[in-house]
């Protein structure tokens, strides 16, 4: 929480509508993402009671399961749920692949800032959808990823991305792929080749979304609350129907009266993956029980006629693509059945389908709404970079996967070693991300205005062509510009600041003189100005030109050298045994 | 004592012609979370249904739980007691190191006879002090739903732990049964803090009852299901620190009639109705308990929707203060303790006290950083 969020919370609750804490949309958001809506029974542990899922707004597919306790109606689950999953992924694959780039050198490229605008607004290139030229400052990051990446010549162009509504949809895609990606597909428990794959990629995306700069997998409201800030807490943020009728009330109410609306779970059903309790124990408990009385019947009739059970061999999961002749199929396949067996099994699912879309159809709706929300914003200048990331990421687990033929499902626990790199990698991403958005968006810069990390102010004059002598003697160009603000700069002489007009240029605060109640600071700037001994005009700012600059930088900080694995220290438990999935893991039991 | 007996007739009075509502471990837990709130202190002292209240004064609380939940909570509880715990048994001694020898199982909630908490408190109690000296040496023992009793606010509580188990030659452990999972050796972080909670509520319960501290363990055992199956696991909750958390707030919830001195002697929230039987008009009119509510001082914050029943209620009367929007957000905005007075500050339309200075210039500041960067950004959706 930044003051400025809390200065728009605060002017969203005297007002009654939300107010924007970012002028450019700080995600990625794809073509076609895949929109999940799950929801879980009450109590159990992760145990899908449905699910809604498309890339499609209006072609949704709605997969139910009639009774959440019944482990083989799980597995039929997933294995739908799996081929879905599966089948998006390939698409992405499919769609075409480049060739990653060599590593990049840190050195910016000669006159690389030169087209960059003069007397630009604050906050730089908005809304051009260009990646930013990196310069230095990011270079290293890069690097480092680029050579992750080297051993594969390949980056898909799509990959997929899944949105979920709240963090607890997060949650549920992590712990439904731990439930499913041990599974094995042979012996006594077998499951069908698509459940533990399902398993691998849903905890995939799961480890994704740990990392803050990733749009693969992304909970809505949390999306949602990264560029508008609501006249409530953050705690009544988390629920969808009512962040979004803060965000876009409908036609003649404030945001404020419709998130009261909104909060009512029967005008909102709560987005899950829990469900609201008074719909469990009116509708859905009495349509399940029914459900359970009508299964028992048809499995007593069959019992009777001497055929095996009917639900055996083909579990009775409700998929909502599929045409709804199930009763005219059950009648010819089940000759053994009278009508007054099979109708009342029918109705059950009929009602439960019913009372779960009701349910699951209004979240789905707002997800939609929100995508389109965050689709009219323009794309902040570095999402396409770090969307990059998330393609090199995809494509390589893709490979593993296909080269591996089916890989080994990832680890229970990490190791020492894998977790301390782990934590080290997305403390990294988290600061390289936090200084990517105030470079990208003036108004998350401002939190940092109000913090003396950042100051915006207007060149009071400009010296392009002075030279000094390094600390070799030679002679280099090194520009001086004073900058006047009215901002409290709270940054010690010394310290480096860059422009988001500049990317590629440093500075370096060379003083600070208080001038009639504003600051006067005199910056030294380096690079980003070309080799000619007086800088091209343009590329160092002018007089009279507004400028912000910041302290913050995603320098990339490194961290101490870390062992490898296999030298792990007995202070961290010695070096881990090397997994080797066993059988244990596929028998656990899953009920 | 006489003074004592002046204290519940007044909170009598307040509760009206009603009976009282029982605590549980669960509201003691969540009374610690906010002890500064005199409207909760006072109406659960008196014993008055918060939910039923909301619901009068047209704020009604959306605290229901799902039917399935109970049916698995209660399965796993049933399942891990059946047969006289042998299950819990072998888990306390293999996984924890507990001796417990044959440990012999007492039931001390199946006596359902209609006698009372009090007498049922007895029971326990004098099971609890003698049980295990009176045994015969080398075995433990299982308690199952002990009726225990601690003061809370001035109140005596009756609370009921699932089950306490004594190692012989050592101490009590209290054994908490939840079936939330253990994936992989990892939980809910917010249920397992609350488990924690409600499992020293116990424990200190348990400490008065016995008179000595180290009678009982720090160590709670804390009894789940394992990763996706119904397979138990237990594993040692240690919570000293909400031990120690639970009796400063205890101590520190201001005693109930130091509360009561202060409030109107007609204070009444009465929500039964008139007539033998009940069957007639309300006792009091919702505009009466709304405006008797007015008169006790609440302390809302956000998290008070998690928590308490009438928080719908106090979210409404708190609107437009700054803490309703997040402690974090107060904070930020300076300490300031209204939207109005917090913006009227950032917009120079009013003037600091002495001690608001530096908070207005930095709510000046950021309004008007907030402004040009919104104003730079102008011709972006959503920036009306």
């Amino acid at each position: 929480m930044s003051v400025i969020v809390a200065y728009a919370r605060a002017l969203a609750a005297q007002t009654g509508a939300a107010r924007p804490v970012a002028s450019v949309r700080h995600v990625h958001l794809a073509q076609a993402p895949l929109v999940l809506v799950p929801l879980t029974m009450a109590g159990e542990a992760n145990a899908p009671l449905a699910a809604m899922v498309g890339t499609d707004e209006a072609d949704p597919a709605l997969l139910v399961v009639p009774q959440p306790r019944d482990r083989d109606l799980r597995f039929a689950f997933a294995a739908l749920l799996g081929d879905f999953l599966l089948g998006y992924v390939e698409r992405c694959a499919s769609a075409g692949s480049e060739p990653v780039k060599p590593p990049r050198t840190p050195k910016p490229p000669a006159g690389g800032a030169a087209g960059a605008p003069v007397g630009a607004r604050v906050g730089g290139a908005v809304g051009g959808g260009v990646p930013v030229e990196a310069g230095d400052l990011r270079a290293e990051e890069d690097a480092l990823v680029a050579a992750a990446e080297a051993a594969r010549s390949e980056r898909f162009l799509v990959a997929p991305q899944v949105l979920v509504p709240n963090r607890a949809g997060v949650d549920f895609v992590r712990l439904f792929g731990r439930s499913t990606r041990f599974r094995s597909t042979v012996g006594q428990n077998a499951v069908p080749a698509v459940v533990p794959m399902l398993g691998r990629w849903l905890t995939f995306l799961a480890q994704r979304a740990e990392n803050p700069s990733s749009s693969t997998l992304m909970a809505m409201t949390e999306a949602l609350a990264l560029h508008w800030a609501t006249g409530q807490s953050a705690l009544e943020d988390a629920n969808l129907a009512a962040l979004m009728a803060w965000i876009d009330p409908p036609d003649g109410i404030s945001g404020r009266e419709a998130a009261r609306l909104a909060e009512d779970p029967l005008v909102s059903p709560p987005a899950g993956p829990t469900t609201d309790p008074l719909f469990d124990n009116r509708v859905l408990a009495p349509a399940i029980g029914a459900y359970d009385e009508a299964v028992a019947l048809l499995r007593e009739k069959a019992d009777a006629a001497g055929v095996p059970d009917p639900f055996r061999t083909d579990p009775d999961i409700i998929d909502s693509r599929l045409a709804d002749d199930r009763g005219l199929a059950a009648a010819s396949a089940w000759p053994w059945a009278s009508s007054s067996a099979i109708g009342p099994w029918l109705r059950a699912r009929e009602e439960i389908t019913g009372a779960v879309r009701a349910q699951i159809e209004p979240t789905w709706r707002l997800m939609w709404r929100a995508v389109r929300l965050l689709g009219d914003l323009p794309p902040a200048a570095s999402v396409p970079r770090r969307w990059e990331r998330d393609r090199a990421r995809f494509s390589s687990y893709y490979a593993y996967l296909r080269d591996e033929d089916g890989g080994l499902p990832q680890a229970r626990r990490d190791g020492a070693v894998a977790a301390a790199r782990r934590l080290a990698a997305l403390e990294r991403e988290l600061a390289a991300y936090e200084a990517d958005r105030a470079f990208d968006d003036p108004v998350v810069l401002a939190s940092y205005r109000v913090t003396g990390e950042a100051f915006v102010g207007t060149v009071v004059a400009a010296e392009r062509d002075r030279r000094v002598a390094n600390e070799r003697g030679t002679l280099v160009t090194r520009p001086v510009v004073e900058v006047r603000t009215a901002d409290p700069v709270r940054l010690p002489v010394g310290t480096k600041v860059c422009s988001p007009a500049r990317p590629g240029q440093s500075a370096v605060i060379t003083s600070l003189s208080p001038v009639d109640g504003e600051l006067l600071v005199s910056l030294e700037l380096s690079g980003g100005m070309g080799r000619a001994k007086v800088p091209p005009p343009g590329s160092v700012p002018e007089p009279g030109e507004r400028l912000s600059y910041t302290s913050v930088l995603a320098d990339g900080a490194f961290s101490a050298a870390l062992p490898a694995p296999e030298d792990t220290p007995w202070t961290h438990g010695g070096p881990p045994a090397p997994y080797e999935p066993t059988d244990d893991d596929a028998r656990e039991t899953w009920a | 004592m006489r003074h004592e007996g002046k204290t519940e007739a007044r909170l009598a009075r307040i509760r009206g012609s009603e009976p009282p509502r029982r605590h549980n471990a669960r509201t003691i837990a969540a009374l610690t979370s906010n002890p500064g709130c005199a409207r909760r202190a006072v109406l659960d002292a008196a014993g008055v249904d918060k939910e039923r209240l909301a619901d009068r004064v047209g704020f009604p609380a959306a605290f229901g739980q799902s039917r399935f939940a109970i049916v698995r909570g209660n399965a796993f509880e049933r399942q891990v007691k059946a047969d006289g715990c042998v299950e819990l048994l072998r888990l306390l001694r293999d996984l924890l190191g507990l001796d417990l020898g044959d440990a012999t199982y007492t039931d001390l909630g199946a006596d359902d006879s209609g006698e009372g908490l009090d007498a049922r408190h007895r029971v326990a109690k004098a099971r609890l002090v003698d049980g295990p000296a009176g045994s015969d040496g080398a075995n433990g023992e299982l308690f199952d739903h002990p009726l225990l009793r601690l003061e809370v606010a001035g109140q005596e509580v009756y609370l009921e732990p699932d089950l306490v188990a004594f190692q012989h030659g050592g101490a009590y452990h209290v054994v908490e049964i939840k079936s939330f999972p253990v994936i992989d050796g990892q939980a809910d972080g917010e249920k397992v803090a609350a488990a924690a909670v409600q499992a020293a509520v116990y424990v200190l319960a348990l400490r008065r009852l016995l008179g000595r501290d180290d009678a009982v363990s720090h160590e709670v055992v804390l009894v789940c299901p394992k990763d996706f199956s119904n397979v138990p696991i237990a594993v040692r909750l240690d919570v000293r620190r909400q031990l120690i958390v639970l009796e400063h707030q205890l101590a520190r919830l201001t005693r109930i009639d130091t509360l009561l001195d202060a409030l109107p002697d007609d204070l009444a929230f009465d929500l039964g109705q008139a007539g033998p039987g009940g069957g007639g008009s309300p006792m009091m009119a919702a505009d009466a308990l709304t405006a008797a509510l007015g008169r006790v001082s609440a302390r809302y914050v956000p998290g008070c929707l998690s928590a308490c029943e009438l928080a719908f209620y106090c979210r409404g009367e708190a609107a437009g203060h700054t803490a309703a929007l997040g402690i974090g957000v107060r904070e930020e905005l300076g300490g300031v303790g209204t939207v109005a007075e917090a913006l009227g500050l950032a917009h120079g339309t009013a003037v600091p006290a002495a001690d608001q200075a530096e908070a207005a210039a930095m709510l000046r500041t950021t309004a008007r950083v907030y402004a040009e960067a919104v104003g730079d950004a102008a011709g972006a959706p959503g920036a009306a």
